[in-house]
């Protein structure tokens, strides 16, 4: 990335550093597509995640709006990113749109059951519905070709936000069933502000920014080759190391895991069991604010995470813990272990040697009105 | 020591963070977010509040090299703060919600929560000072006395006292813009904040308006029990205010009417001259005593107002709270607002004016 970042060369340029610079963005698009069983022509390559789920909920919901006006309905699961929240929020203030949203069991999981349930006794207003493969917050994976079996049956397009899931889970596009595919760079090891959706050619989206018509003219502008590549080779190096990974990560996080509920016997393990991402262990810790024990944490070391920040950074009580059925206190008590590939034993034990006196400190500083 | 730093965005709270800091203690910065929906941008020359501020708040701390958390206490902020100040009104008083902040929001929610947390002192960028005398730490008035917010923090405890520091006390302002400026603070010529954080626009009467239900009613001459007008609510009436009446002057003999009485009961706001409103004797209730109690009689000095005169009194201390005796005759006294009690530049203590008279 560093060598290409001193190039010049616009991809789309015709000239001959231009023409180098789009040689190395195919390729890119060759690897993405390879590692996420899709085809080349199916990789769109935009800024990152946000910028990916946007397109894929906007542009699907506008397109298939525009082909049949009485589709005029977007159906997105309750634990969404904001990434898919927000816009479908925006979309259901408009008065184009209203949002369904499937309520997910307790363990986070979208079950095919609650997704009939969401799409009604008349799905044929229904333009599009997204669900998320892997949830940032809690780790649950859901079935998404479970999902997509039942769109299948009424022609409803279907998006998946896959942001968390290529580093743990080998996804394969074309087995998915879905119209569109999210990815991101730094949730694969690669450069922030990079990421993918991933577009059936036989769905249509329609453009947020116009310009250029780069990208099938699904996303104009000019493409950040370094970027691009840099991404393509995370998820290369991603594909190689992953099953061993899994295997060695998940054992860490089975150990963090029985470590905390040894030292914290009231804390609950968030999540689906077995469902669920190899690196997230997510804890409820009664009588404890999140944010004071990320504070506590923080200052020996430990770096974690709470729900979710709004762009202010004010905590707010995780809607994926509240839509699990969380009480407001509980879904503000909640901790995010998650590792990485370079996470070792000794992070797990920095971990736990801190995590006594920081839960202890935490419960004596107790929860704030709510 | 460990010491947690509140920090507003603005210029003194950050000064007064990269002067612990430099004094050697060990800082933590937060920014207290006090309300749900913080507007995105900064509205007018606002000093707290807003995304800019929290950001302006992140960029500070960056600098100092303490690591920045954001603490939500808009719950607690608009249960103490905001519904007080609208209770407070609704029954006639006029509240001061910066000195409620002080009391219930950064030196008690925060200051305990920090204690809690294994912090051993609160840090801001208030104009007062801390000295540690044979009876403990004080609260002394700043040396910059077009600054000093020691009537503020007037409500704080002997206790929240001992465990607060207030960098800024020895300094004017004029000094901390400069050091701000010399550190690279962005914020330096940031304006400062002025009237209420959580009315931005600063029409107080207007916030209030669609806060409380309010009822036209009869304005009445004091002096002669006429009615002379009508009001649009009597919650909206302060004490001495003599803006917003638009009665001209009904009894033509040149002299203005000021507000000197409002009776939320029944709706009146009662006028009158200025001479009405010349009191000496305050009763005040609920006291928050800064150190030890005054002994009765105590030649002390008084302030009713943020940036009101120090006043000669005596105090006795009753019990229901304070009747405190100026010297001098005081023009417009409003109920609800704090009396702060000085021996010298130490704070005794405030409490809040229930009703003041006038004894020939």
């Amino acid at each position: 990335m560093a060598e290409l970042l001193a190039k010049p060369g616009n991809p789309s340029s015709l000239h001959a550093s231009g023409r180098l610079s789009r040689r190395h963005v195919e390729e890119a698009r060759e690897t993405v597509a390879r590692v996420l069983g899709a085809r080349a022509g199916e990789v769109v390559f935009t800024a990152g995640g946000t910028e990916a789920d946007n397109i894929g909920l906007k542009g699907l919901a506008w397109s298939e709006r525009e082909l049949n006006p009485a589709k005029r309905r977007v159906v997105v699961s309750a634990v969404e990113h904001h990434a898919i929240l927000d816009p479908a929020e925006w979309l259901n203030e408009s008065d184009e749109f209203e949002l369904t949203l499937i309520e997910v069991d307790e363990f986070g999981q979208v079950t095919p059951e609650a997704l009939r349930k969401a799409l009604g006794d008349d799905p044929s207003d229904v333009a599009v519905v997204s669900v998320m493969l892997a949830n940032n917050e809690v780790g649950t994976v859901n079935d998404i070709a479970a999902l997509t079996a039942v769109t299948r049956e009424f022609g409803i397009r279907f998006h998946t936000d896959a942001v968390q899931a290529p580093a743990w889970l080998a996804v394969k596009f074309s087995d998915l069933g879905v119209c569109a595919m999210t990815v991101s760079g730094h949730k694969v090891g690669g450069p922030h502000g990079v990421g993918a959706l991933i577009i059936s050619r036989d769905c249509n989206v329609t453009p947020l920014v116009h310009g250029g018509g780069q990208e099938r003219d699904v996303r104009s502008g000019t493409l950040d080759t370094p970027a691009i590549v840099a991404l393509a080779k995370a998820l290369e190096i991603v594909e190689q190391r992953r099953s061993q990974e899994v295997a060695r990560v998940s054992a860490l996080r089975d150990q963090l895991v029985s470590r905390v509920q040894e030292i914290a016997p009231d804390a609950t393990y968030n999540g689906h069991r077995d469902d669920r991402l190899a690196n997230n262990a997510h804890f409820t810790f009664p009588g404890c604010l999140g944010d004071s024990l990320l504070m506590l944490l923080d200052a020996q070391g430990v770096e974690c995470s709470v729900g979710s920040a709004c762009s202010a950074g004010v905590p707010q009580p995780s809607h994926v813990l509240l839509a699990m059925g969380a009480s407001a206190n509980d879904a503000r008590s909640t901790l995010r272990f998650t590792l990485g590939y370079s996470s070792t034993q000794a992070d797990v034990d920095a971990l736990i040697d801190a995590l006594p006196s920081v839960l202890e400190r935490g419960r004596r500083a107790g929860m704030p009105k709510s | 020591m460990k010491v947690l730093a509140a920090l507003s965005g603005g210029v003194d709270s950050a000064v007064a963070a990269a002067r612990a800091a430099d004094a050697g203690h060990d800082v933590t910065a937060v920014h207290l977010a006090l309300s749900r929906n913080p507007q995105s941008h900064r509205t007018g020359a606002r000093g707290c509040c807003t995304i800019e501020d929290s950001n302006d708040a992140f960029r500070a701390a960056d600098m100092i090299g303490a690591p920045f958390y954001v603490w939500d206490l808009s719950a607690e902020f608009q249960e103490k703060v905001i519904e007080d100040f609208i209770s407070e009104y609704s029954q006639g008083r006029t509240p001061n919600p910066c000195l409620r902040c002080n009391e219930s929001i950064k030196f008690e929610a925060v200051l305990e929560r920090a204690m809690a947390l294994g912090f051993d002192a609160v840090v801001t960028g208030h104009y007062a000072q801390v000295i540690h005398g044979p009876n403990g730490a004080e609260l002394h008035r700043a040396i910059d006395p077009d600054k000093d917010q020691s009537y503020v923090l007037g409500v704080m405890t002997a206790e929240q006292i001992s465990h607060s520091m207030f960098p800024l006390g020895n300094s004017t302002k004029t000094e901390v813009r400069a050091e701000a400026e010399a550190r690279g603070i962005l914020v330096a010529q940031k304006p400062d904040s002025h009237d209420i954080c959580f009315i931005p626009d600063g029409d107080t009467a207007g916030w209030l308006a669609r806060q409380i239900d309010t009822e036209p009613g009869d304005v009445i001459d004091a002096e002669t029990g006429n009615k002379v007008g009508t009001h649009k609510g009597a919650q909206a009436f302060t004490v001495g205010q003599r803006r917003g009446l638009a009665l001209g002057n009904p009894t033509g003999d040149g002299e203005r009417r000021y507000v000197v009485d409002v009776d939320v009961k029944q709706n009146i706001v009662m006028i009158g001259p200025p001479t009405l409103l010349d009191i000496n004797v305050i009763e005040a209730v609920n006291p928050r005593w800064s150190g030890p109690l005054p002994v009765n009689g105590q030649d002390i000095e008084v302030q009713v107002r943020a940036h009101g005169e120090s006043l000669p009194a005596t105090v006795e201390v009753t019990a229901d709270g304070v009747v405190i005796t100026l010297k001098d005759f005081l023009r417009g006294v409003a109920a609800g607002q704090a009396a702060v009690m000085y021996e010298g530049t130490r704070v005794i203590g405030s409490a809040t004016i229930s009703r003041s008279r006038r004894v020939s």
